[in-house]
């Protein structure tokens, strides 16, 4: 093993070693090949990268250069955004941005506590990054997700530890969002499991129910599951009996979500090979042993991509509840510019508030993208 | 054939066991639980149920699809059905199906069409066109969709208004009120060329199969173009010379506050439509993209080896094998789309989900509204399941 130097190919003497050409390797050959490999593709990358130095130099226009940061308020607190009507579309009027991001933020939450709220959207955060590490895919994210959501709990209402109480109908903007659809994924999860696995029993009357609730569930849109839970649920319940909007809404995402999540959890469990059941069966361990030991430990390892996935999608779909006017981040946005005097700032509102959807759905999606290529690792050649 | 390699001992069924009345009995465990779970589900459905009784009672609120049948005085914008406030429900609800058949099928077409280049784009060799498409997929798929369509929807009413409006071609008005085109003035020989042209499609196809028939049998190629043209094109045209040719074009004029005449496609039909399309395209983008990937690499090349140009490898080769992958998850796209044409509640467009809202506002009657409208989604959702399911079920691989 040692000799290995030994057998190194001979160096030829005399000739020093020639850098390739400058046509084979470096900028030059790199431009050649992925811009300019033919006429065709040169006059796409002129007309495209012609187009692109148009668009991009356009928005830093409007975005910075033109834009206006702020405007004086006056006395009566109208904002005086005559500065900015005059820009007529060529330049941002951040200043609704800076006047109204608390607002957008926080919705209608008492103003000097919203430290609250500010340090839920935290803890949420927290709660994500901690899940997202391999460390702690095992049961000790069951105690840490019921801790940060019981402490959400009492954040949120307060009326413990000297925190004064807020009611449910003052709250709104990003903690709505992250509400419906962290509490939404906290219960829509086991309830997938649970379909997935009836879904898949050999007990006639269940899998008819599971197949009957999956189904039904995902041929309609989501718009009139909240209706329902909005207009309809209220028949439902009897008299004097009454739920809060918000939970109501909540259920209904829940039960949208499961539907969805469960196929994903179905698709796990076809996945893993036949032998892993007959294995677990040949132990004798019992149905809920061999499911909770051998099985879904496997199953969802491999489905994790998919369920982030389904997860970036169903925390899109809780802006939904815009249309049966519950203040979450979106409608908090649009509710933001119908005061007259910001009327009009309906673009630098949305891409403000499509900037914070795009953080967290990409970071989702960036952390789902790294998790397959780490699960296909062994695929690789 | 394989009948007679199997053991005999492997076929014969498992002696039944008597079921023993115990705990210990697999088979009486199961019966149990599924008799509590039924149970279960069974009374917590007929509490609601018998809750709901109550409070109908209560409240006097009438049951039944009766009002079906009253006036429905509600006004709807767009219809492709002729309908005006004095209809009844029935045909108020009949407009909104059409309204949301008709962004859903068009979005389809298009988000398809948008969804399959951006695909195939994304895979280009030229840097600068793949990175694009790949921007563009992440950006538009890690956004909500109703936040894209109040985009849309913002940025058209920000366009001028009537008086103002723009005119990027003669006879085209873009304003806060829609696009204006000129429309031919449709009389019956247009409807003939119509089905004509349908008719063309179908003899075309048949003429195709015949040729692939004959190319099968002999081994030479033969050109179907030039029938193809002639039935599609020139089968409408002398239909329409021999109804007389009738050439009448209504354009659009400024008439006080507004437009007369022409064609109007609404703002609110255009944000949701370019809304549903650019969001669905990315999507589809990324399952065009997977499907091409999941071709063998050998494929490729034993088709570059037979002498195909890279185009024909496309066609030919690798998209006929892709499809097998991509068809399954555009099946749920197409699906998505449909129920995503819903949000156009937000918007003001007047598909099926707005205008049952409407109606279940102003009868009262919640759960007849919300039972029409899962119904709707429900039979659509099955429709384009069946239909792709068939597709699918055609072009899948043929295995002994």
């Amino acid at each position: 093993m040692s000799d290995i130097t030994a057998n190194s190919p001979p160096v030829a003497a005399g000739s020093p070693p020639r850098s390739a050409p400058i046509t084979a390797v470096g900028p030059i050959a790199w431009l050649r090949t992925n811009l300019f490999s033919g006429w065709l593709s040169t006059a796409v990358t002129l007309v495209l990268g012609y187009l692109v130095i148009r668009a991009v130099m356009g928005f830093v226009d409007w975005a910075f250069i033109n834009a206006i940061w702020s405007v004086p308020v006056a006395p009566n607190g109208q904002a005086q955004t005559q500065a900015c009507r005059e820009l007529q579309g060529s330049g941002a009027c951040w200043a609704v941005v800076t006047e109204k991001h608390r607002f957008m933020l926080f919705g209608t939450y008492p103003y000097e506590q919203h430290w609250r709220p500010a340090l839920v959207c935290i803890l949420f955060v927290a709660l994500y990054i901690v899940s997202a590490l391999k460390r702690f895919w095992n049961w000790t994210l069951v105690p840490i997700w019921i801790g940060t959501l019981t402490a959400i709990g009492v954040l949120m209402w307060g009326g413990l530890f000297g925190l004064p109480y807020v009611p449910q109908e003052r709250w709104g903007g990003l903690p709505i969002t992250l509400i419906l659809a962290t509490f939404g994924l906290a219960f829509a999860f086991p309830l997938s499991i649970l379909v997935a696995l009836g879904r898949r029993s050999s007990l006639p009357a269940i899998k008819v129910l599971c197949i009957l609730y999956v189904e039904l569930i995902r041929g309609v849109p989501l718009i009139s599951l909240l209706f329902m839970a909005s207009v309809m649920f209220p028949l439902f319940l009897p008299e004097g009996m009454n739920i809060d909007k918000l939970l109501r809404a909540q259920i209904a995402i829940i039960l949208f979500a499961g539907a969805y999540l469960a196929e994903v959890v179905r698709a796990g469990l076809q996945a893993l090979p036949k032998g892993q059941y007959e294995a677990a069966d040949a132990m004798g361990l019992s149905y809920w042993q061999k499911t909770g030991l051998i099985i879904l430990p496997q199953a969802l390892r491999t489905v994790i991509p998919p369920l982030v996935n389904t997860f970036i999608g169903f925390f899109k779909d809780t802006s939904l509840v815009l249309i049966i006017g519950i203040f979450d981040l979106l409608t908090a946005g649009k509710t933001a510019i119908v005061e007259p005097s910001w009327q009009g700032f309906g673009i630098e509102v949305y891409v403000f508030v499509g900037s914070i959807y795009l953080v967290f759905c990409f970071a989702m999606s960036k952390y789902s993208a790294g998790l397959e290529s780490d699960l296909n690792r062994h695929r690789r050649r | 054939m394989s009948d007679t390699t199997v053991d005999p001992r492997y076929r014969r069924k498992p002696p039944k066991r008597p079921l023993r009345l115990s705990w210990a009995d697999e088979r009486v465990r199961g019966i149990v639980w599924q008799i509590l779970v039924v149970g279960a589900i069974g009374s917590v459905i007929w509490w609601l149920w018998s809750n709901t009784v109550h409070n109908l009672e209560v409240r006097r609120i009438a049951t039944g699809f009766g009002f079906l049948n009253r006036e429905a005085g509600l006004p709807i914008a767009e219809s492709l059905i002729e309908y005006d406030p004095t209809h009844t429900y029935f045909r108020a609800l009949l407009v909104g199906v059409l309204n949301t058949l008709k962004v859903a099928v068009v979005g389809i077409v298009l988000a398809t069409i948008l969804g399959t280049l951006i695909g195939i784009a994304r895979l280009s060799k030229n840097y600068l066109v793949a990175k694009l498409s790949a921007f563009y997929v992440e950006v538009i798929r890690d956004l909500p969709l109703l936040l894209q369509l109040l985009f849309w929807y913002t940025i058209l009413q920000g366009l001028p208004g009537p008086r103002q409006a723009l005119q990027p071609i003669e006879g085209v008005f873009l304003s806060n009120r829609g696009m204006k085109m000129p429309a031919l003035v449709w009389e019956n020989a247009h409807t003939a060329a119509m089905v004509a042209f349908v008719a063309g499609i179908v003899l075309t196809w048949l003429y195709a199969r015949q040729a692939r028939a004959k190319q099968m049998a002999d081994g030479q190629p033969r050109k179907v173009w030039p029938a193809a043209v002639a039935l599609m094109a020139g089968l409408p045209v002398l239909t329409w010379q021999v109804m007389g040719a009738p050439w009448e074009i209504d354009w659009p004029a400024l008439r006080g506050f507004n437009f007369r005449g022409g064609m109007n496609i609404s703002p609110e039909y255009a944000a949701l439509l370019i809304g549903l399309v650019t969001y669905t395209a990315g999507f589809i983008a990324e399952v065009v993209r997977a499907g091409i990937l999941s071709v063998n690499q050998g494929q490729w090349e034993a088709a570059q080896a037979l002498g195909l140009r890279h185009g024909s490898v496309l066609r030919l080769i690798v998209m006929p094998q892709a499809l097998r992958v991509i068809i399954p998850p555009m099946t749920s796209n197409y699906l998505n789309l449909t129920k995503n044409s819903s949000l156009a509640v937000a918007i003001g467009y007047q598909d099926i989900v707005s205008i049952a809202n409407t109606t279940l506002n102003q009868t009262g009657q919640a759960i007849e509204g919300i039972a029409i409208i899962m119904a709707v989604y429900l039979s659509i959702s099955l429709s384009i399941s069946l239909f792709m399911n068939w597709y699918n079920a055609k072009i899948a691989l043929v295995e002994r």
